[in-house]
């Protein structure tokens, strides 16, 4: 049996980053991620690496999208207020179609809000963490072992369809340790960078990283050729988990750290008779939504919990065609839910 | 052993979050699921701090509890949030030279060491975390002084080696000690 470490979340981001090939972090401190930073800092100088603590998010996202421009494997993480900062990088590398990875170490907003954990960028993350006709594959991890997984995944994913990939993490992943295994790492098989912008020499024309058209058409082309890659990521990529769905009377729908909550009180709940499913995606963009919409016929109802005000409820309802009623538990704010609260609001729902 | 729950609290600078570590360590080594949660923010930085750890035969769903099995106390502010919540049976360990109160409760375990003084008594004043766990393991079956010995011999970084003989006799004090 290879070697466990006991590792936060926020460094088994960053030593799962660098044991992908990323030699390149940019980032700016905030609680709950700064961890990300504190360990770039020491571990990138040792791999001959670069970590540069950025005069803002702002600065740090465009330091990305320099890196990526070069073919570089990059990363840069943020909280919930500075990832709004890098919103507006963020479309550009999209516009540019440049790979590279995100992590957001999600904590209460809006605005400065909390330093405790939360998932209230969902709609952020999922919907609009850019402008334009944009979408990220967002990867929503729920345990330490996961988390180095699903980094490993991000940047293949991002190099593979050359988009960015958001890890969506919250203050207690970040936070938490768990033991983690290394050598469970499976990467992909990516395709050598032939658009980098590394220098021509003369030997072929330049290549030309540029997110700005100003002829209509082209740029109509360009967004449609673009959504054809999400449509191929929407049926090769999706990952989801489930468990005792068919025949059930409720499923519930978690994800991140609210899943493993869920999972104690599903766990209890069958054990005093309640016949519950689980249900958790993997993948928030792309969404499990065929997956759900066959639940639907499998199930008799649905409870979404999440860390926030029922910002993925309009996904599930959506998913299963509102075939079957879908109620909603959370905590926001940096509050998290007990088991035993999720426990009550199952019982409330079938009552 | 089924799963067990255990929070540690105190002050900043007391080693509550090693101490967690170390037990979180010990359980990883002996192959069963851990995880380690810790307050972060202010109270990191000075206030009160706190983790909680759950060591498990099983898959660890929720790494928070409301009522853990077990409280490890090192102030009277944690005593005071804390210690309503430990579960029924659940069992108490507390730095009776930090916190002047006694537990009334009928239901649970307690067990009362000075930590802090008998640390200073023996010129280990770092050490009366260590010393708690020593209590702790004398308490409750959760590990053996040998397994404990063996997390910190291989949890140990190689600057600080010269500290595990002191680590062991703290450990050892707090196992022996007797009220």
């Amino acid at each position: 049996m290879s070697e466990l470490v006991l590792m936060k979340g926020n460094e088994a981001i960053s030593e799962a980053a660098i044991k992908s090939g990323c030699r390149y972090y940019f980032g700016y401190p905030i609680t709950p991620q700064t961890e990300i930073a504190e360990y770039m800092s020491k571990r990138m100088p040792q791999v001959d690496g670069l970590c540069i603590q950025a005069e803002s998010e702002i600065a740090a996202i465009n330091m990305v999208l320099g890196a990526s421009s070069a073919g570089a494997r990059v990363l840069t993480s943020s909280s919930s207020p500075g990832v709004s900062l890098k919103g507006e990088g963020i479309s550009y590398l999209v516009g540019s179609d440049l790979p590279c990875v995100i992590v957001n170490v999600q904590r209460g907003g809006p605005g400065l809000g909390g330093i405790q954990p939360a998932q209230s960028d969902y709609y952020q993350a999922t919907k609009a963490m850019g402008h334009g006709d944009m979408r990220l594959i967002v990867l929503a991890p729920n345990s330490i072992q996961e988390i180095i997984e699903l980094t490993s995944l991000a940047f293949d994913l991002a190099d593979l369809y050359r988009t960015p990939v958001m890890i969506l993490a919250d203050g207690a992943l970040g936070q938490m340790m768990e033991p983690v295994d290394f050598d469970k790492l499976q990467p992909r098989e990516i395709p050598e960078k032939t658009w980098a912008a590394v220098g021509h020499q003369n030997k072929r024309e330049p290549n030309i990283i540029n997110s700005l058209y100003i002829e209509p058409k082209d740029l109509e082309d360009l967004v449609i050729e673009r959504y054809k890659k999400y449509d191929i990521i929407n049926e090769k990529e999706v990952k989801y988990e489930e468990e005792n769905i068919d025949g059930s009377d409720i499923v519930i729908v978690s994800y991140g750290i609210t899943s493993r909550i869920a999972k104690t009180a599903v766990d209890k709940l069958r054990k005093n008779g309640i016949n519950v499913g689980y249900f958790r995606p993997v993948t928030l963009s792309p969404f499990p939504a065929k997956r759900l919409g066959e639940i639907a016929d499998m199930t008799k109802r649905f409870l979404v919990t999440e860390l926030n005000m029922g910002q993925m409820v309009d996904d599930v309802k959506l998913a299963t065609k509102c075939k079957k009623p879908v109620d909603f538990y959370g905590r926001t704010g940096g509050m998290m839910p007990s088991p035993d609260e999720i426990y009550q609001a199952v019982l409330r729902t079938l009552k | 052993m089924g799963i067990t729950s255990i929070v540690a609290a105190g002050f900043g600078g007391q080693g509550i979050l090693f101490m967690g570590k170390q037990l979180a360590l010990a359980g990883m080594y002996l192959n069963k699921k851990v995880t380690w949660l810790p307050s972060y923010g202010p109270e990191s930085r000075g206030g009160t701090s706190n983790c909680t750890v759950i060591i498990s035969d099983d898959e660890i769903g929720s790494p928070v509890t409301p009522n853990p099995d077990i409280l490890i106390v090192m102030n009277l502010p944690s005593y005071i949030k804390f210690h309503g919540s430990i579960a029924k049976n659940g069992t108490l360990i507390c730095d009776s030279s930090l916190v002047s109160e006694r537990s009334s409760r009928e239901d649970i375990d307690k067990y009362y060491i000075p930590a802090t003084s008998v640390a200073y008594k023996n010129n280990m004043p770092k050490l009366a975390n260590v010393i708690m766990l020593g209590k702790l393991i004398a308490a409750t079956n959760i590990f053996t002084p040998d397994e404990l010995i063996m997390s910190m011999q291989k949890s140990i970084p190689s600057s600080k080696k010269d500290l595990l003989d002191l680590n062991i006799k703290a450990l050892d004090i707090g196992f022996n000690y007797k009220e």
